[in-house]
């Protein structure tokens, strides 16, 4: 593990498996996941979408929604496990030591009642506050998320808020009791794109200053590359790299971390054509044999087709890829067969 | 906000014209009002004066503005069936069909709305099941039929509460009230029943698929991500976002339940102002009708200028319409 393992992780998650169960059988949307975070860490996570990142998100807040299930492995905050508590005891958890920020600060807030009266019911709920009490934190943490104005700004009502303004509000309520962890699910996608950096900066910014730790779901590697510390890259439900941000995108070590790098465009550098990966993730109920990303892969040779491998050292990271392995990937595949 | 009321009262008092419009022209186009008032042997000059004298030679605009003129003073003309005041005679009536239809409205909201939060909050349960299933019945099970089995069972079999009237009542100022007396109470239940059933039903399944509409929503899975209590959530977030368009339906709701107690006071022989429509209706006693007409267009012209006023109460989206900063609605 890279950053900052000298003392307990404060998120471990071991082995994670997310099942749905379906008419056609069970889908296994997180397979086997594993990773710690330490505490004031930011962990980016990426992946397309369906590579199981938001449902790993929402395991560890404990809101699978039905039918979705935590079907193995283990969740520990601070050594505590919590992915097999009862929903009352998850539920003390969630908001005061989890906070969780969801995609669309347009529907995350309650349109019929004040931004003011949801931070206080927040606060209320997790905290040993009078009323008064409870309406100052409030302010202060409107102030705080930077909303100009927030005395009278508490008052008013979720439509009275611009799109950007909302997430504040969100942030704030996520940041309500004083988490030591906060599961951000794609905090940035439905804003417009000047107000997005705005976001990523307070939640940095806020983070830091209250040693709070983040796990940061996104599709967006420019926005992992600015904020996270480390990045674990998924893919149909594993993941496929883990490591330092700097070294995963400079030097990723894994076919599919390469291709998504790749794909990104960047001032500096003159590029006649972005790579582009040929081929589709797959879906649940067709994860070939031995590495999913291998029908996509340009590396692959015949253990990939049927060996599934798991995260292993690859120079600073540690990617599940064949190639880092000594055994190396195997025979090479003839050409016929690829295109077959 | 005042604005706003101001164009309803303006609205609302556009269509009580129309109903009057209504009511009027049954003067003019059911029979002839003069052959109705005298006998058979009543000369043509006679018939004339009595024409003349009661305005029914004026144009018809002119006859119209007098009706409406009159009906806004309570003053209905006289019944053809028992020569009493028409107002007089449905005053006297309308605290029965009110009080019934009143404990028919507290029945279906108190007991409708708690059962549409609870099969909507578990819809796999047994009991949602069944209960969506009885409700199926309530829908499909006309009134009257609903009434005679309700009489039938505890009436008839149990003896347990009366099967018709109003019971012992107690006159307060010109209304006469049944909530006073235990007889008055124990009448008043069967009808309310039987009135309120259809739309107990109809309230159930309403408030049942918008809470399962409400709890899919971003916001309550964002609740329970902050860490609220079951309870406030179901019942602080989701039930008032329920509430615009229950309101709705229960404001027209309650106004079918004051123009349909018809069919449930005629089945229970409830001395209420529908009876007496049934009644007017076998003389043709036009006056009556005209102002049976007018008062439930009155109702259900009350009701729903209330409704509109809740929604103030409950959507502040509506308040700040026209002031403040509103930014990217939906």
């Amino acid at each position: 593990m890279a950053a900052a393992s000298n003392n307990q992780p404060l998120l471990e998650v071991r082995n994670l498996r997310v099942e749905f169960p379906t008419r056609r059988g069970t889908l296994l949307a997180v397979d086997d996941v594993s990773f710690d975070i330490a505490p004031g860490e930011v962990l980016g996570v990426v992946g397309e979408s369906g590579a199981g990142k938001s449902l790993t998100g929402n395991a560890i807040i404990g809101l699978l929604e039905p039918p979705g299930r935590v079907a193995g492995g283990e969740i520990r905050l601070d050594g505590r496990r919590i992915d097999n508590l009862p929903y009352e005891e998850m539920r003390k958890i969630r908001g005061a030591r989890i906070g969780a920020i969801f995609q669309d600060p347009l529907t995350s807030l309650n349109p019929l009642y004040s931004v003011g009266r949801q931070l206080v019911e927040t606060i209320q709920t997790h905290l040993p506050l009078s009323s008064s009490q409870a309406k100052a934190r409030a302010i202060e943490l409107l102030k705080e998320v930077g909303i100009p104005g927030a005395e009278m700004r508490i008052d008013h009502y979720p439509h009275q808020f611009s799109g950007g303004m909302r997430q504040r509000v969100v942030i704030a309520l996520a940041l309500c009791a004083g988490p030591r962890l906060i599961v951000a699910d794609e905090p940035t996608t439905a804003l417009d794109v000047s107000i997005q950096a705005q976001i990523i900066a307070l939640l940095k910014r806020l983070c830091r200053e209250h040693g709070t730790a983040v796990m940061l779901v996104t599709h967006d590697m420019g926005v992992i590359a600015e904020t996270a510390d480390r990045v674990a890259v998924m893919y149909a439900g594993r993941v496929a790299e883990i490591g330092p941000v700097r070294e995963v995108v400079k030097h990723a070590k894994h076919p599919y971390t390469k291709g998504l790098m790749g794909s990104i465009p960047s001032l500096g550098v003159r590029t006649e054509k972005l790579t582009q990966i040929d081929g589709a993730m797959p879906r649940l109920t067709e994860i070939p044999r031995g590495c999913a990303f291998n029908p996509r892969c340009t590396f692959k040779g015949r253990r990939c087709l049927v060996e599934r491998p798991n995260l292993m050292p690859a120079g600073a990271t540690r990617a599940a890829c064949w190639l880092h392995d000594s055994g190396g990937v195997g025979a090479p595949i003839p050409k016929e067969t690829v295109d077959a | 906000m005042l604005a706003f009321i101001l164009r309803r009262i303006l609205q609302s008092s556009a269509v009580l014209l129309a109903v009057g419009l209504v009511a009027f022209s049954l003067f003019r186009y059911v029979g002839d009002p003069v052959n109705a008032m005298v006998g058979q042997d009543t000369s043509m000059e006679e018939r004339d004066a009595l024409r003349e004298k009661l305005g029914l030679n004026d144009p018809a605009p002119v006859q119209f503005f007098h009706f409406i003129a009159n009906a806004a003073r309570g003053n209905f003309g006289l019944s053809y069936r028992t020569s009493e005041p028409v107002g007089r005679l449905i005053l006297e009536r309308v605290p029965a069909t009110l009080e019934l239809s009143f404990c028919a409205a507290v029945f279906v909201l108190f007991v409708g709305v708690p059962m549409g939060v609870y099969t909507g909050l578990y819809p796999k349960h047994w009991s949602s099941r069944l209960l969506q299933a009885i409700s199926l019945i309530g829908i499909s099970l006309p009134t009257f039929l609903i009434g005679i089995l309700l009489i039938m069972v505890f009436a008839v079999m149990l003896h347990w509460l009366p099967s018709f009237g109003r019971g012992d009542t107690v006159r307060v100022g010109w209304w006469v009230t049944n909530f006073l007396t235990l007889s008055g109470l124990k009448a008043l239940i069967l009808p309310s029943i039987t009135l309120g059933l259809f739309q107990l039903t109809l309230i159930m399944r309403l408030v049942r698929s918008e809470m399962l509409e409400v709890m899919r929503t971003e916001y309550i899975k964002f609740a329970r991500a902050r860490g609220l209590t079951n309870r406030a959530i179901n019942f602080g977030h989701a039930l008032k976002n329920t509430l615009v368009p229950v309101i709705t339906v229960a404001g027209l709701q309650l106004g079918s339940l004051i123009a349909f107690a018809v069919v449930t006071e005629t089945v229970f022989a409830w001395p209420g102002v529908g009876q007496l429509f049934i009644q007017s209706v076998q003389f043709s006693d036009i006056p009556v009708m005209a102002a049976y007409l007018l008062l439930i267009g009155l109702f259900f012209v009350l009701v729903n200028l209330v409704v509109d006023l809740l929604y103030f109460a409950v959507d502040p989206r509506l308040r700040s319409q026209g002031g403040g900063a509103r930014v990217a609605g939906h």
